[in-house]
């Protein structure tokens, strides 16, 4: 009985597989207009939540797909997932912005190498009166000092993401807040919309990435208080899984969109995404990529 | 996986102080909302299974719908019921524990009246002839129709604990995952999961069903099952 139904079982699977493989030649044949499909076709993309949900990617993807063929699969979480999706096996291509993360997964040998290619700045948001008085700090590091004083409620990530790690670098290493005893600094564990929201209920200070708070704008009532300062600046890295490390690795694919982002199109459209909308850029590319 | 058993293990026995109070917020805010939804589903339940009225079986169904509410939804009601605009923004409730106790509440009271009204249906008429036999009054009846039956409504209450301990969409959402002060063994272990860190995700969850198993086996043990002979 049981050798019956595993032969059942192995030729269901193989039918399957042939309707999968006759499906997609079809498609192929049918679109002239798109690139033929490379050979292992799916790019397994691992992100942060910052250039998916700000729409970065669903913007530049479809014109990477129909050029090159190729499919990506966005999966996007916090950078210390992002990263640790990539060590399981389980994403050929990151895009994170975490340097000191992203070195450690190229020191422990899981990464090719590190491409820097674009970078914003993080803002300071909260409540429209400002009761920390922050609006003319020099940088962040200056803000988060009078935030501290005054003893204004500030929400943190809390979640070991890029935005997190930038925070407690401003902080300064051994001058981080305490979550338990300083009641007035609010450890949330969760993403930017998430954080976001609860700034608003409770009119506090917020570190974000702008294109995240640009796109929530209209539901909160907290504003940009603080913008400018090297302390924020905020890099997005280019990395590919190595393939000596881990198995399964689309490398060709990895290489291909990499090369793509890096190219003179993608960086066109970088630099004008966000104008439309919100009559800014959102990413600046680095001159020397 | 073993790498998860023993960090479990690890965990539970370097008594690390931030450990055992998401515990201990976890056993307030699902000990609460089980005793609340009880005490506000029990009596409910046992009327719905008892007694005969217009519209009983539009109010069944209604009740079985609700108890695949999904949390997620009971959440985001709640929220917008005390957001700071919300209607009940002036409580100040957001994100404290007194809210994700009410929004289980709203997501479990539906299950222990489904549960137990039907439990109740079947089983509670020999109980009710005898107690008419005997002449005892309407209220006596009842309580002795819970405690002849009290092994399977032991399992309803647990059903009712199993689901609020194990819940995340609701106190994730009301709660806010705060630190020192909402954060429950669930949403730590989403949290940790978003971080990255599985294994260690995966031994919090371990310590979820352990506690889970412990309170299942303190209830069985005060509840005994009435002798059969």
């Amino acid at each position: 009985m049981k050798k019956v139904l595993a032969i059942l079982l192995a030729m269901v699977l193989l039918l399957s597989f042939a309707a999968c493989g006759a499906k997609t030649e079809e498609t192929t044949t049918a679109e002239t207009t798109t690139a033929a499909a490379p050979a292992n076709a799916v790019i397994r993309l691992s992100t942060t939540t910052s250039v998916n949900d700000s729409g970065l990617l669903p913007y530049l993807l479809p014109t990477f797909e129909k050029e090159t063929g190729y499919k990506v699969e966005v999966q996007s979480a916090g950078t210390g997932a992002a990263i640790q999706k990539a060590e399981d096996g389980n994403a050929d291509v990151i895009l994170v912005h975490a340097k000191q993360s992203e070195e450690e997964f190229i020191e422990k040998g899981f990464g090719v190498k590190r491409l820097p290619f674009m970078y914003n700045y993080f803002v300071i948001v909260g409540p429209k009166d400002d009761p920390a008085g922050i609006k003319d700090c020099e940088d962040a590091a200056a803000a988060f000092a009078k935030i501290k004083e005054s003893g204004s409620k500030f929400i943190s990530r809390g979640d070991e993401s890029g935005t997190h790690k930038a925070e407690l670098k401003i902080w300064g290493e051994g001058n981080e807040p305490d979550p338990e005893k300083d009641d007035w600094y609010i450890s949330a564990g969760k993403g930017m919309g998430d954080c976001l929201t609860m700034a608003n209920e409770m009119s506090a200070y917020c570190l974000t990435d702008k294109a995240t708070f640009l796109s929530m704008q209209k539901e909160l009532s907290l504003e940009i208080l603080l913008e400018k300062g090297e302390d924020m600046k905020n890099t997005y890295s280019l990395i590919a899984v190595n393939p000596d490390k881990v198995d399964g690795v689309n490398t060709e694919g990895a290489q291909a969109f990499i090369d793509w982002m890096l190219g003179d199109e993608a960086s066109k459209l970088i630099a004008d995404y966000g104008q439309a909308e919100y009559g800014v850029s959102l990413f600046t590319l680095l001159e020397n990529k | 996986m073993i790498d998860s058993f023993r960090q479990a293990f690890e965990l539970l026995f370097s008594f690390d102080k931030e450990l055992w109070q998401i515990i201990g917020v976890t056993m307030r805010m699902s000990l609460l909302s089980t005793t609340i939804s009880c005490l506000i589903g029990l009596p409910l339940g046992a009327l719905l299974g008892t007694k005969q009225f217009k519209g009983k079986s539009l109010i069944k169904k209604t009740v079985h719908t609700l108890m695949g509410l999904p949390p997620v939804v009971a959440g985001l009601l709640v929220y917008t019921l005390f957001t700071h605009y919300g209607p009940f923004g002036s409580l100040n409730l957001l994100f404290t524990v007194e809210i994700m106790v009410i929004a289980q509440v709203i997501l479990i009271t539906p299950i222990v009246i489904g549960l137990s009204s039907s439990f109740i249906e079947g089983n509670s008429k020999p109980v009710i002839e005898t107690a008419r036999g005997l002449g005892l009054s309407r209220r006596k009846t009842a309580m002795l129709c819970l405690s002849e039956g009290r092994s399977s409504l032991l399992s309803v209450v647990l059903s009712a604990f199993g689901r609020s301990i194990a819940e995340v969409g609701a106190v994730s959402i009301v709660g806010g995952n705060i630190q020192w002060k909402t954060r429950v063994m669930t949403t730590a272990i989403m949290l940790e999961t978003n971080k990255g860190k599985f294994s260690f995700a995966l031994a919090m969850g371990m310590i979820l069903l352990l506690i889970a198993f412990l309170v299942n086996a303190l209830a069985s043990f005060v509840v005994k099952e009435p002798a059969h002979d």
